[in-house]
């Protein structure tokens, strides 16, 4: 019964996965790629984590892949941002089918990030 | 914060007497000793009162994390795989609600796990965050939806 538990998990984890590879290859640029390894990277790695949990029934092992989820959790989000920002600044840019980026012109020459000026407020 | 500290001091007054030290019996304590602490709730005062409430609100908080990350996993999955990707790109910039570094970070990371969403960077003086999205055909709408859902649970269990 448990068995069958783990596989689920692994072909969900192995599934996410890959989801996340194809959308690397498929989307239209940088930001958009990382949609893909951020978000269903994050499940994958996850899931499989929670598998090898299930799979081992030890508290030791269960600790460990525990923190091991929380810790893919939240810095995650985090790498993310920083290619994201890093990208931005090393001027990449966007792909054509953006529809608005009203990060443009924000950032200032020593890469300080400012709001938007209120006339531009919508 | 002093609720938490009692909590904890309860508990290794339980495992020195019990002198069982083991994981197991420390989770025994520290339940037992919240549970004593629950009685002795209207001896604290309104800031640490918060302690108890934190208590089932932070796993509430945590599903709802893991829920919008199934949720937006599903999303990249099925803009992935269809033959023709119907997704419309933009950068908006998020006027935040939220103040300290720590409700930051919180958002940011979870508007990240959500569908369709990215933060990528925060103002200098932590007035606007800019998020990119995968299907902005309305920032406002974009925008509206991160504060329903997202900023009014951050505040929930930082508050």
């Amino acid at each position: 019964m448990l068995d069958w538990l783990v596989y689920l998990l692994v072909s969900g984890g192995v599934f996410f996965l890959f989801v996340a590879a194809v959308g690397v290859v498929r989307m239209p640029d940088l930001y958009n790629r990382m949609h893909a390894t951020s978000k269903a990277g994050t499940l994958g790695v996850g899931l499989i984590l929670l598998a090898v949990a299930v799979f081992y029934q030890e508290l030791s092992v269960a600790a460990r892949a525990l923190s091991g989820l929380a810790f893919i959790i939240l810095t995650a989000p985090v790498a993310a941002h920083a290619l994201g920002r890093a990208a931005y600044l090393s001027g990449v840019k966007p792909s054509e089918e953006t529809y608005v980026d009203e990060l443009a012109g924000h950032y200032r020459v020593n890469h300080q990030l400012e709001s938007p000026r209120p006339s531009e407020k919508p | 914060m002093r609720a938490f500290t009692y909590n904890l001091l309860l508990t290794i007054f339980w495992l020195a007497v019990t002198e069982v030290f083991t994981l197991g019996n420390f989770l025994v304590g520290f339940a037992l000793s919240f549970l004593i602490l629950l009685l002795a709730r209207p001896l604290f005062d309104e800031a640490s009162r918060r302690y108890f409430t934190l208590f089932w609100k932070l796993p509430r908080f945590a599903l709802l994390m893991l829920w919008e990350i199934v949720l937006s996993s599903l999303r990249v999955a099925q803009a992935v795989f269809s033959p023709r990707m119907k997704i419309q790109p933009g950068i908006i910039a998020y006027p935040l609600e939220v103040k300290s570094d720590l409700e930051i970070t919180l958002l940011a990371n979870l508007i990240t796990l959500t569908p369709g969403t990215l933060s990528l960077d925060v103002s200098h003086d932590r007035k606007v965050l800019y998020v990119h999205g995968m299907f902005v055909d309305d920032p406002q709408a974009v925008a509206r939806s991160i504060h329903e859902s997202l900023e009014k649970a951050v505040l929930e269990v930082t508050r």
